[in-house]
């Protein structure tokens, strides 16, 4: 199948683009046309929700390229990641920000004091540099390789994400949320798992 | 009535005691002015809290106010109060109960009273509301999770109640059943908790004067999202405390099995005295934020100990408020 020219191309990733700050829109809007009664813990959520999302979606590209064979998919991934990158610093912030209100020494006792921030710190810590090496330049200079190795390090960061989000609900014993991420990013992980185990089999019976 | 005569021999005043023309003009203008200005600006007023403290038309509980037991902090809107509640019968968000707790039937209610004690009753709300004057106390609410607020409760200290029913001397702690029935609040058929949901004190803390049994908030009956039509307020603890919706209050030998000490003992303590120095495993507790007040621009207010109510430091003298937190 040839897939959609590069005309279309550029039609997909606008749209996605401007969906993909649909939710950070709505937190504004909700928040400045005061709708909402704690707009923090509401932004604090969300943004940590969408990081989630996001890291769901862009993990899906390779699976979906594979069993739809369109292979222009991965046309988008790197602006999924980013996306994924662009909320996940939306969430620092607010932990930043609403909770210890830029206090950074403040920020660090909380980081080493609490795992389930301490978790949720490194993943997004661990994101820093996939954005930072995202751009084709960046991909050029460290080689194809080196790159993709380095990449390799979204599929720790998902299940520390998700983990964060676990130990988060583990107080209230509300697993529905954390339940439902974890099975989405353990079939998108395990699926790889799967493929590589088949060519890995396929190859020694050469 | 005595008639006093005036010296000059007449009922006319003196010309001193007149006041002249331009004076009391000018007096009337002030007064006109004055009562006009106040009559439009409570219309404003009014207006502008209209849609804050629209209190639709439950029925009004009247209540005596009680300054020496009330902050005089600013007080959280009607809106805010009914808006933003943890009250997991009715769904987990804090959006939830007021979207789904409509569905709760508040009259008929009864209260079973039972255990240890010589008189056992089922009373109900309307005997509740006569048993003992109604006063309208502003209290601070902390939440566990880091928030808190300012609310006029309407009701009386649970110690009235207790008087009359008698309680032996077996009874050391008093249990709270809320109702926990799926037909009227969807969130009981989630597994979130161990339902009913049971809340408890110890006896000196039940007796004392602030734990209020509450029937009302903002002088008016309590809506069914704050726990209708009856609950306790136990100001000097996180809110989870003070148990909503109320069917039972059995007083006991053992310290009750609380609900969310059950689920998660490490984070809920029996008692849950709000302390700024002993944290929640997942967050502070040295701050807090004043909901509708405490924003985006300033940092979170420090908690006080005992949630700033010192009159009960009494109750856990030698006790090592970080282990039995």
């Amino acid at each position: 199948m040839a897939g959609p020219g590069s005309k279309q191309i550029a039609l997909i990733k606008l749209s996605i683009f401007l969906l993909a700050l649909v939710p950070f829109a709505r937190m504004g809007w909700l928040t400045g046309t005061g709708q909402l009664v704690e707009p923090l813990e509401y932004i604090t959520r969300g943004t940590g929700d969408w990081t989630l999302y996001f890291l769901c979606i862009t993990l899906a590209v390779t699976p979906l390229r594979r069993l739809s064979g369109w292979s222009w998919l991965v046309k988008f991934r790197r602006m999924l990641g980013l996306f994924a990158f662009f909320y996940a610093c939306l969430h620092f912030m607010t932990f930043f920000w609403f909770d210890h209100f830029f206090d950074f020494g403040e920020m660090w006792k909380d980081v080493l004091k609490r795992p389930f921030i301490t978790v949720g710190f490194i993943a997004f810590v661990l994101l820093v540099p996939l954005a930072a090496t995202s751009t084709q330049g960046m991909v050029r200079r460290l080689g194809g390789k080196r790159w993709q190795w380095l990449h390799r390090l979204i599929y720790l960061i998902a299940p520390l994400g998700i983990l964060h989000f676990w130990w988060m609900k583990a107080g209230k014993h509300d697993f529905a949320k954390p339940i439902l991420f974890g099975a989405v990013v353990a079939l998108l992980l395990g699926m790889r798992v799967y493929w590589r185990m088949a060519r890995a089999q396929a190859a020694a019976r050469g | 009535m005595l008639i006093q005569r005036r010296p000059n021999g007449t009922d006319l005043p003196f010309p001193s005691e007149i006041t002249p023309r331009e004076v009391y003009e000018a007096r009337r203008r002030f007064i006109a002015r004055a009562a006009a200005s106040a009559v439009a600006g409570s219309a404003l007023w009014e207006m502008a809290n209209r849609e804050a403290f629209a209190q639709g038309d439950a029925p009004r509980l009247s209540a005596k106010p009680n300054p020496a037991l009330s902050t005089t902090e600013q007080q959280t809107t009607f809106k805010d109060a009914t808006h933003y509640n943890n009250f997991y019968e009715f769904g987990t968000d804090k959006s939830d109960p007021a979207r789904n707790a409509q569905s709760l039937h508040t009259r008929p209610w009864t209260v079973t009273i039972d255990g240890e004690i010589k008189k056992p009753l089922t009373l109900d709300i309307d005997s509740l509301l006569k048993l003992a004057p109604l006063e309208e106390r502003v209290y601070r609410l902390r939440c566990v999770e880091g928030w808190s607020m300012v609310i006029p409760w309407v009701g009386y200290s649970l110690s009235n109640l207790i008087r009359r029913v008698e309680p032996t001397g077996n009874a050391r702690f008093v249990e709270f059943v809320t109702l926990a029935d799926k037909s009227q609040m969807p969130g009981v058929r989630s597994p979130v908790l161990d339902w009913p949901y049971v809340e408890g004190l110890r006896m000196d803390e039940a007796m004392h004067p602030l734990t209020l049994l509450t029937l009302g908030m903002y002088g008016q009956v309590l809506p069914n999202q704050n726990g209708a039509p009856v609950r306790v307020a136990v100001p000097w603890k996180y809110g989870f405390k003070s148990a909503k919706s109320i069917v039972r209050i059995r007083f006991v030998k053992e310290q009750p099995r609380t609900s969310w000490n059950l689920s998660a003992p490490a984070e809920y303590g029996f008692y849950s005295n709000v302390n700024p120095d002993v944290d929640h495993p997942r967050w502070s507790q040295a701050s807090e934020r004043r909901i509708g007040e405490d924003g985006f621009f300033q940092r979170k207010r420090k908690t006080l100990m005992f949630n700033g109510y010192n009159e009960v430091a009494s109750l856990y003298a030698g006790m090592d408020l970080k282990k039995f937190f």
